[in-house]
C-alpha cells in the first residue's frame, strides 16, 4: 500500500516547526506505525535527508516512550492501543495521514515529534509511592486484600505514564496520570496509610508543572491506551477539597 | 585459544569468593562476617547506577535508603521505562502459599536444572533464600498482584517446575514490580538522596588506580560528553538479546556500557547462552523492527500442536483431534506444555525445519486454547490472559478466543554477561554487576519468572550487603575526581569514536548492519549451531566490522538528540560482542540448556553435556590480539549432576 504522511518537524524547542510531506511507497498492512516510520527513516537516509526523530522503545505498549498524534488522535485511531501497536491495517492504501508531537504546555517539543515528559517524573517525586524502605516489609500474606480491590487497584496500575491524555485533554490536564496514581496506591491498605499527603503534593505539583485543571471532557479515558477511568479523578479531586477543608 | 589442558584448569583471575561453610548457611555466614560502613560514613560514598530497570531501580532506591549518596542513569526519557517493564508473566518466590511441597531447597533445585549446571551453587542457593523477601517488600510498596477471593496472594504454574510458585500482576508483572522500584526510586529523590539523570548513556567507564572510579555518559538531548566520578559503579544495564537485531528485548536495550567495560578489563562470561522463547509472535516481514513475547504462563492452558501431515492446509479449527501431533505432550509426558523455555523452542523448530510449520511463512506452530476455553469457560481464560490475547489480535489481526495463536521462538533474554563473584563485583574492583547484566544465577538457561527474581534479589537484597563490603575496604586516598587525567583521557576516546562515525558519510545506515549481524547470529549462533558454521560465522563478522567502519552513515551532528547516532555506536559494539558470542560458542564443545551443538546430541536429539570437560564457566579478558579465555571451575557439592530430563 502507498501511504502519504504529513510529519511535524522542528529542530528545536525554540525553533518553528512546520509539516512536511512524505510518501511511503511500499507500505505493508501488517507493519505497525512506527515500522512505517521506520521505512521512512531509512528512505530518507538514503536520500541523504535528517531523519525524523521519535522515542519508541518497548513496542509492546507497555514502556509509554512512543506517544504520536496521528490523525489528529493521540495514539491514532484504533482503541486502548499504542501507537506502537497501531497496525496499518487501520488505514486504506492511498490515505494521507498527518503525524505530530503530544502538544501541551508541559510537555516542550525536544526535537521533530520527542517531547519531555519528565513532569510526569517530577509527579511522582511529589509523593506518588509509599514511604518503604527495603527490608521493613511484614509477610506478604499478612493483610488480606479483597481481589475486587486488588483488581480495582490493578486497572489504575496499568497506567504507562505516556501522556496520551495530557495531548487529547483540551485544558493539557494531567488529571488521569495523577489519579491514577493517587486510585491504585489508596485503595490499598499498605498506601491508604499516606493517602492524604500524597493528594495534595501530587495534585499541587501537577498544577505546578503547569498542566490544565479538569473540566470533565473525559477526552483522557477516550484515547488511554489501557482505558484508565476518569472515575479516579472524582475521587481525587473530593480528596484534595477534603484535605484543603481539613488543613 | 592455549592448550587443551591450560585451558581446562581453574584461572587465578577468578575468585568467585563463595564462603565456605553449609549451603544453606553460606550467605548467614557472609552477612555476619562482612565489614559494614558506618551510617556517618556512608554519606560520603558516591554511588554510580547505570539503568533503573528492577535491577538499577531497586539497589539505587535501597543504598539511598541506607543512607549512601546516589546517581542513578538511564537511557529512556523516565526510570519507569527502562526494559524490565515489559516482563509479562510472573517472579517465582519459595512462599508455599498453595502448600503443594515448595520449599527453598526445591527453587534452588529446580534453577539449577533447569541452568543445565552451569551455574554457581551458592549464588543460585542465596537467590531461593531471599526470594520471599522480594514478595513482601513489593506488596508493602503496593505491587497489585493477583489475589485470591479470600484475599491471599494466587500463584500459578511456570515451565520447569511442578510445584505453583510464581506470583503475578495479570500479564505485567514485570510492570507492576518495575513501578514498584521506581516509586522507591521516587521517594528517595524527594528526599535528596539520588540525583536520577534520564536520558543518559554511558559510553565508557573510567579505571584509575585499578579501580572503577566513575564513567563518562553522552546526554541523549545536547549530546555533551559529561563525567561522572564515583566510589563505585553498579552496572544495572540489562542483557545483550539485541546483538541478533530481532529480538523481544525493547529497541534501546544495547551492549555497549558492558561492552566498554569489557575492554576496560572486565571478562565477560559465557556469552553464548542465550535464551531463545518458544512462545512469540512470528516474524511477519522485512521491516519487522522487533519481536514480541506471549507469555509463558500462555502455556499453563494453551496446548502447542502442528497438523501430522505437513500438507494439511485446512484452517486449524477444521483439523480432527487424529489429525494433530501434540508433540510436547508426545515427548515430554511429565512436563508436557510446561518443559523449559530451551527444550521447548527446540522442539517448535524441529517441527517447522520437517516441514510441519504452520502459517504463511510455515515458521510457526500452534497454541490453541479450545480445550481450555471449553473446559474453564472464556470468562476464566480473559481473566488469565486478556490483555495478552488483546496484543495478539491487536499485531495479527487473528482473534485467538476462536482460532489458535501462531507462535515461534525468538530471542529473548541473555544468561551470559560480566563475570562477577558471589560479591557480584567483576573482575575490575569497584565495578558490580547486577540483573542480566551479569552471568551468574540462570547457567545456561533461565527458568520463566526467574529474571524478576534475580533482578530484584540483586538489587534489594545482596548489594547492600557486598557493596559495603567493598568500600569498608577503600581509603579516602583511593577516591578521584573528575578532574583526573583519566577522565580527560577516556572521554578523549568516546569522542574520537562518535567522531569518526559521523565524518565517515558512507552509505549504509546503522540499522542496515544490524540486520546484518543479526542474521548471522540467528542462522549460525541462535537455536543451533556447529562448528563449521561458527567458524565461518566468526570470518564474517570480522569483514562485517571493517565494513562498518568504511561504509556507515550517520546523519547529522553529535551536538543533539540523534537517534541514529546513538544506535550505530551500538551496532559497532554488538558487532564485536557477536564475535565473542561465536567464539565461546565454538569452545564449548556440549550441549547445555540454550547453547546446543548439533554435533553433540543423543539418539533422541536432545542436549549431550559433557560434565567431564566443560562444568565450568568462560570468562573472556580482552586483550589487543584475540581474546584470552579465563576458566571458573564449577564444583557442585550439594546437587548430583544427572541428565536433564522432563519426559
Amino acid at each position: 500500500m502507498i501511504i502519504n504522511l504529513r510529519v511535524w518537524r522542528q529542530e528545536g524547542p525554540e525553533s518553528p516547526g512546520k509539516l512536511v510531506d512524505y510518501t511511503v511507497p511500499e507500505a505493508s498492512e501488517h507493519m505497525s506505525f512506527l515500522e512505517l516510520l521506520d521505512v521512512l527513516n531509512e528512505q530518507l537516509l538514503a536520500d541523504g535527508e535528517e531523519p525524523v526523530e521519535f522515542d519508541s522503545d518497548c513496542r509492546e505498549g507497555i514502556c509509554g516512550s512512543c506517544g504520536l498524534m496521528v490523525a489528529g488522535i493521540a495514539h491514532g485511531p484504533q482503541k486502548r492501543t499504542a501507537v506502537c501497536q497501531l497496525h496499518m491495517r487501520s488505514f486504506k492504501d492511498g490515505d494521507t495521514i498527518t503525524v505530530e508531537p503530544f502538544r501541551a504546555r508541559a510537555f516542550p517539543v525536544i526535537r521533530d515529534l520527542v517531547v519531555d515528559r519528565s513532569a510526569f517524573d517530577r509527579i511522582i517525586t511529589a509523593h506518588g509511592y509509599v514511604s518503604v524502605t527495603t527490608g521493613s516489609a511484614p509477610d506478604a500474606n499478612a493483610i488480606p486484600i479483597p481481589k475486587d480491590t486488588a483488581d480495582e487497584a490493578m486497572d489504575y496500575a496499568t497506567c504507562i505514564g505516556c501522556g496520551a491524555c495530557v495531548a487529547a485533554c483540551p485544558n493539557g490536564s494531567a488529571s488521569l496520570f495523577t489519579a491514577a496514581k493517587i486510585a491504585h496506591l489508596g485503595l490499598l491498605p499498605q498506601g491508604e496509610v499516606e493517602s492524604p499527603q500524597r493528594v495534595t503534593a501530587m495534585v499541587n505539583q501537577m498544577d505546578a508543572e503547569g498542566f490544565g485543571d479538569c473540566s470533565n471532557y473525559a477526552e483522557c479515558e477516550a484515547v488511554c491506551p489501557k482505558g484508565i477511568s476518569v472515575a479516579g479523578i472524582a475521587s481525587m479531586r473530593r480528596a484534595y477539597m477534603k484535605g484543603l477543608l481539613s488543613g | 585459544m592455549g592448550s587443551p589442558v591450560a585451558e581446562r584448569s581453574q584461572s587465578p583471575r577468578l575468585d568467585s569468593k563463595v564462603p565456605s561453610g553449609r549451603l544453606q548457611e553460606k550467605w548467614d555466614i557472609y552477612k555476619n562476617s562482612v565489614s559494614l560502613v558506618s551510617p556517618a560514613n556512608k554519606r560520603s560514598h558516591h554511588i554510580l547506577v547505570v539503568g533503573s530497570g528492577l535491577a538499577g531501580a531497586s539497589a539505587a532506591a535501597t543504598l539511598a535508603g541506607l543512607g549512601y549518596n546516589v546517581t542513578c542513569f538511564c537511557i529512556q526519557d523516565s526510570p519507569r521505562r527502562a526494559h524490565s517493564i515489559a516482563a509479562q508473566g510472573g517472579i517465582n518466590a519459595a512462599k508455599n502459599y498453595p502448600n503443594d511441597g515448595d520449599t527453598i531447597w526445591r527453587l534452588f533445585y529446580d534453577t539449577i536444572k533447569g541452568g543445565d549446571y552451569r551455574s554457581r551453587e551458592a549464588n543460585v542457593y542465596r537467590l531461593a533464600q531471599v526470594s520471599n523477601n522480594i514478595i513482601d517488600q513489593a506488596v508493602a510498596q503496593g505491587v497489585p498482584f493477583a489475589r485470591e477471593y479470600g484475599g491471599m496472594l494466587s500463584n500459578r504454574s511456570f515451565g520447569g517446575a511442578q510445584v505453583s510458585r510464581t506470583f503475578y500482576a495479570r500479564g505485567q508483572t514485570g510492570q507492576q514490580l518495575l513501578l514498584g522500584a521506581y516509586q522507591a526510586l521516587s521517594h528517595q529523590v524527594s528526599m535528596g538522596r539520588v540525583k536520577m539523570l534520564p536520558r543518559r548513556e554511558m559510553i565508557d567507564l573510567v579505571v584509575a588506580n585499578d579501580r572503577a572510579c566513575g564513567l563518562i555518559a553522552r546526554n541523549l538531548i545536547t549530546g555533551e560528553l559529561e563525567r561522572y566520578a564515583g566510589d563505585a559503579v553498579l552496572l544495572c544495564t540489562g542483557g545483550y538479546g539485541n546483538a541478533y537485531y530481532l529480538s523481544t528485548n525493547a529497541k534501546n536495550s544495547n551492549v555497549t556500557a558492558a561492552w566498554r567495560c569489557y575492554k576496560r578489563g572486565a571478562f565477560f562470561a559465557n556469552p553464548c547462552y542465550t535464551q531463545i522463547h518458544p512462545t512469540c509472535i512470528p516474524v511477519s516481514g522485512d521491516y519487522q523492527s522487533k519481536l514480541t513475547l506471549m507469555s509463558e504462563s500462555l502455556r499453563n492452558d494453551g496446548r502447542v500442536w502442528v497438523p501430522k501431515d505437513p500438507k494439511d492446509s485446512r484452517a486449524p479449527e477444521m483439523i480432527p483431534e487424529d489429525a494433530r501431533d501434540y508433540y510436547l505432550e508426545r515427548r515430554y509426558p511429565s512436563f508436557g506444555n510446561l518443559v523449559p523455555r530451551d527444550v521447548a523452542s527446540r522442539a517448535a523448530k524441529k517441527e517447522c525445519d520437517e516441514g510441519r510449520g504452520v502459517g504463511e511463512t510455515r515458521l510457526a506452530v500452534y497454541l490453541d486454547f479450545a480445550d481450555s476455553i471449553r473446559r474453564l469457560g472464556e470468562h476464566t481464560i480473559r481473566e488469565r490472559y486478556g490483555n495478552l490475547f488483546e496484543m495478539y489480535e491487536r499485531i495479527t489481526g487473528d482473534n485467538p478466543y476462536k482460532t489458535p495463536m501462531r507462535i515461534y521462538p525468538a530471542v529473548h533474554y541473555t544468561m551470559g554477561g560480566l563475570w562477577v563473584d558471589y560479591e557480584l563485583q567483576s573482575t575490575v574492583p569497584g565495578l558490580f554487576v547486577l540483573g542480566e547484566a551479569n552471568f551468574s544465577d540462570h547457567g545456561a538457561n533461565r527458568l520463566g519468572a526467574s529474571a524478576l527474581m534475580q533482578g530484584l534479589a540483586d538489587g534489594y537484597f545482596v548489594i547492600p550487603y557486598t557493596l559495603g563490603a567493598y568500600l569498608a575496604g577503600t581509603r579516602q586516598s583511593d577516591q578521584v575526581t573528575e578532574t583526573h587525567e583519566h577522565f580527560a583521557t577516556v572521554e578523549e576516546e568516546a569522542g574520537a569514536r562518535i567522531d569518526s562515525m559521523l565524518k565517515n558519510k558512507g552509505d549504509k545506515s546503522p540499522t542496515q548492519f544490524h540486520r546484518e549481524l543479526g542474521r548471522l547470529l540467528w542462522d549460525h549462533v541462535g537455536m543451533a549451531r556447529n562448528r563449521t558454521d561458527l567458524m565461518s560465522t566468526i570470518d564474517a563478522i570480522e569483514n562485517l566490522k571493517e565494513e562498518f567502519w568504511e561504509r556507515i552513515l550517520v546523519p547529522g551532528s553529535a551536538d543533539r538528540y540523534n537517534k541514529n547516532l546513538e544506535f550505530a555506536g551500538r551496532v559497532a559494539d554488538f558487532i564485536e560482542l557477536g564475535s565473542l558470542m561465536a567464539r565461546d560458542a565454538l569452545r564449548r564443545e556440549e550441549s547445555c540448556g540454550g547453547h546446543f551443538r548439533e554435533e553433540y546430541q543423543t539418539p533422541e536429539g536432545e542436549a549431550a553435556r559433557d560434565d567431564e570437560a566443560f562444568a565450568d564457566v568462560a570468562a573472556w579478558e580482552h586483550t589487543e590480539q584475540d581474546p584470552a579465555l579465563h576458566l571458573e571451575q564449577l564444583s557442585f557439592e550439594n546437587v548430583h549432576l544427572t541428565k536433564r530430563s522432563y519426559k
